[in-house]
């Protein structure tokens, strides 16, 4: 059962031959260089070579190569379920294009008093966040976004207006629960207009998490570290999935 | 002397100018109707007014809100700090703070005409000539130390903390580096007003704050001096503060400044009129500091294409220098963006990134170009983007750029480690004097596919800028001509703060650096 247990491969079958770089802080000299042997034999190596090493005058920089300790048991991993890879930027994009056959369309603002729209721009913006692209440079979205203090009102005013597919609504600030009232709010202005299953309802927010949103009648929520591609790809799955069903 | 490895037509160049004159005319227009709270809190600044009051806001937004909620900013705050002071006998300084607490400018009586005109003429001149004395230090500094060989060695800090981002550029200054960028904090460009003190907590980069500039340049002029090597020091005069940025780097000796005519409105949603009249007074300040600007064309190929878009990229260049030189900036100062982002699966993709990269020198050869490395084609592959750095650095040597940030290949992963740094000016330094005067051996075929991919591009501007020039630069924008993206005319965060001048507007800094600039009178203080 030798194959079970898995070390790195250099180009010899287990040979545990990895290399990594650091830094340490100090000035180069015999110090830095015993530091660095002994910090990588601490990691699991043995058979340390630092086969590079560069003063940058107040730090060290070095190569290392070494021989793994370690090796991963196979049999002792959890079984990991077959889970479907999220998307990429270009996959959402030809999803799209290929599913949907047209833009889909999303509006966005920071509702109620909320001023805040960081975490809004992170979704929506070109730039985007975590170097993952915001909604407006996906070519296969059409975007909106309305900014701070928007009044439910209006946010749905402008759903209609162009036909929107989804709304975002981000919301930061929540002293004393504000942030709940609101968004109950803005599910039941759009179920009393009639726009509630037509339209894809999403809500983010360091506060907020799929169950939250759940509850209070969104489609889905998003907490910190959501990315664009992660709204993106929900959005496009969901237009899909309804077009699909002729919602 | 730019090398002509290119054969580009001159009269296709002389059209583009043209017409960038025409865009920049009408947009020149509508800038000199407005001010904004930005430009007004910009004054104060240069007036001499700094920190908070005890909540924290800055006096400079203390005394501009002020006046503006009273309705009374379309007069110029200068006027009222300068009524205040006449009418107090305290400084500028002192009347913010008492503003900090209840005293309130417009409820003053109005001073004699000769008497404000006389403080105005006062603090003007005191700041012009702090402006002066820094630009004054530079260029000795720059004469005795010198500077490196162009292209010049551009690499960011961004740990968030301005003490390690000090330890951080000293250490890269000592491996090669000529220019620091201290990035700034995520979102600080929308926020209307520039924090206090020093700071050392930041999102993927640090707060631009004075007291962080002065720390900054403090400690490349130490590392400078032990170099023999003048650093120069970058930050971005970008976003809702951008003409307060510009006043702070001007009296804190900053070098350069990243400050586009457009990148706010596109990249950052901020309102076009804003945008416009910040952009403008921004760069008088800059031009009379005698600071570089670095634009930021090279953003539009992160959303569009580089391919596709090149010629965007170099008419955008046309209409950033036609802007430019309105606010009274000179060609050297003009750090021109554009940059190395093309598909690195395409086949002959350096030939194109070499025809547009010399297209822009020779089209620009009296302008110290910035020229930006790929990042849209980084991944994850440190060992392939090193490889895609080193391409970059070739194309760079070659065709004579002048700013040259450095690309990392951590790019894709994280703000960079020291030794990515190391490691990315180490790969510079290679390349770039083991192919030194490679560009001065060679030039490119006549028929060949890197003069025609040039032709195509330059022929491919002129008509972009003939459509801009019929709609207008507004609704270009407004129909995604750049970048992809798409801003209306009249949304965008920061609107409210655009304030229509009085014909009683005064602004003692705009007409004074539109003298010493040699502007047209149009663009002084008053409202034409």
């Amino acid at each position: 059962m030798r194959e079970q247990l898995i070390r790195p491969y250099g180009d010899t079958w287990n040979d545990g031959r990895v290399q990594l770089s650091f830094t340490l802080p100090l000035p180069a000299g015999a110090q830095a260089q015993e530091a660095a042997r002994r910090l990588a034999s601490q990691m699991g190596l043995d058979d340390v070579q630092i086969v590079h090493s560069k003063d940058l005058r107040d730090f060290t920089f070095f190569i290392v190569y070494g021989s793994c300790r370690h090796s991963v048991d196979l049999t002792t991993l959890p079984a990991v379920p077959a889970a479907e890879p999220p998307m990429d930027f270009e996959e959402i994009n030809a999803f799209i294009a290929e599913k949907i056959g047209r833009k889909v369309v999303v509006v966005g603002a920071c509702t109620g008093t909320d001023a805040h729209t960081v975490g809004l721009d992170a979704i929506m913006n070109m730039k985007g966040y975590k170097g993952e692209y915001g909604l407006e440079r996906y070519p296969m979205f059409e975007t909106y976004n309305l900014g701070s203090q928007i009044p439910n009102e209006m946010l749905l005013q402008k759903a209609v207006e162009v036909q929107a597919d989804a709304v975002l609504v981000s919301q930061v600030v929540t002293q004393r629960n504000v942030h709940i009232q609101n968004l109950t709010e803005l599910v039941e202005l759009a179920e009393a207009e009639g726009l509630r299953p037509k339209l894809i309802m999403v809500v983010g927010g360091p506060r907020i998490d799929r169950i939250l949103a759940a509850e209070l009648g969104f489609d889905a929520g998003f907490g910190p570290g959501t990315t664009a591609r992660d709204v993106a790809g929900f959005l496009a799955k969901e237009v899909a999935r309804r077009l699909e069903r002729g919602e | 002397m730019v090398n002509q490895l290119l054969q580009i037509d001159q009269k296709q160049v002389e059209r583009a100018r043209e017409l960038a004159v025409q865009i920049a005319r009408d947009i020149q227009r509508e800038i000199d109707e407005v001010t904004t709270v930005s430009i007004e809190r910009t004054v104060a600044r240069l007036f001499g007014i700094d920190g908070t009051n005890s909540e924290g806001v800055p006096l400079p937004n203390v005394v501009v809100d002020q006046v503006a909620a009273a309705g009374k900013l379309h007069r110029g705050i200068a006027f009222w700090l300068a009524n205040a002071v006449a009418a107090l006998g305290k400084t500028p300084q002192e009347v913010a703070e008492a503003c900090a607490g209840d005293l309130s400018l417009c409820s003053l009586e109005i001073q004699p005409p000769a008497r404000v005109e006389q403080v105005l003429a006062e603090y003007t001149q005191r700041a012009l000539e702090a402006i002066a004395r820094q630009r004054q230090t530079r260029e000795e500094l720059k004469a005795r130390l010198g500077t490196g060989p162009e292209p010049l060695k551009y690499v960011i800090v961004a740990s968030g903390n301005i003490f390690e981002d000090v330890k951080q550029a000293q250490a890269a200054a000592r491996h090669g580096a000529d220019i620091i960028a201290v990035i700034r904090t995520t979102a600080q460009s929308l926020l209307d007003y520039v924090p206090y003190g020093t700071t050392t907590e930041g999102f993927g980069g640090t707060y631009a704050t004075q007291a962080n500039f002065r720390l900054m340049r403090q400690a490349l002029d130490e590392v400078g001096e032990e170099l023999g090597r003048y650093i120069q020091l970058v930050n971005y005069c970008s976003g809702l503060c951008m003409p307060e940025i510009a006043a702070m780097g001007a009296l804190e000796r900053l070098d350069m400044m990243l400050n586009d005519a457009m990148y706010g409105i596109l990249f950052r949603d901020i309102n076009m009129d804003r945008t416009f009249a910040d952009q403008h007074f921004s760069r008088m300040i800059n031009a009379y500091a005698g600071i570089i600007i670095n634009t930021g064309e090279d953003n539009y190929l992160t959303t569009a294409d580089a391919y596709e878009q090149a010629h965007t990229v170099l008419a955008s260049n046309f209409i950033n220098e036609r802007l430019a030189l309105q606010a009274g900036l000179r060609p050297w100062q003009l750090g021109l963006g554009h940059a190395f982002e093309l598909d690195p699966k395409l086949p002959n993709g350096f030939l194109y990134e070499l025809a547009m990269a010399q297209t822009v020198r020779q089209i620009f050869p009296a302008s110290p170009l910035k020229y930006m490395p790929p990042t849209k084609y980084m991944t994850g592959d440190i060992f392939m983007g090193h490889v895609q750095n080193a391409m970059f650095n070739l194309a760079s040597v070659l065709t004579g750029q002048s700013i040259h940030l450095l690309g990392m290949l951590t790019e894709a992963i994280h703000t960079p480690y020291l030794s990515d740094r190391i490691l990315s000016l180490e790969n510079a330094k290679y390349v770039m004097e083991n192919a030194r005067d490679l560009g001065r051996e060679i030039t490119f075929k006549p028929d060949g596919l890197i003069q025609k991919r040039s032709e195509e591009i330059v022929a491919k501007t002129v008509a972009f800028l003939e459509e801009i020039a019929q709609l207008g630069l507004k609704r270009a924008i407004s129909q995604g001509y750049f970048a992809d993206i798409k801003r209306p005319p009249a949304g965008g965060k920061g609107r409210e703060g655009v304030v229509r001048k009085g014909i009683d507007y005064v602004n003692p800094f705009m007409e004074r650096l539109g003298r010493e600039l040699g502007l047209q009178a149009a663009e002084g203080g008053k409202r034409s």
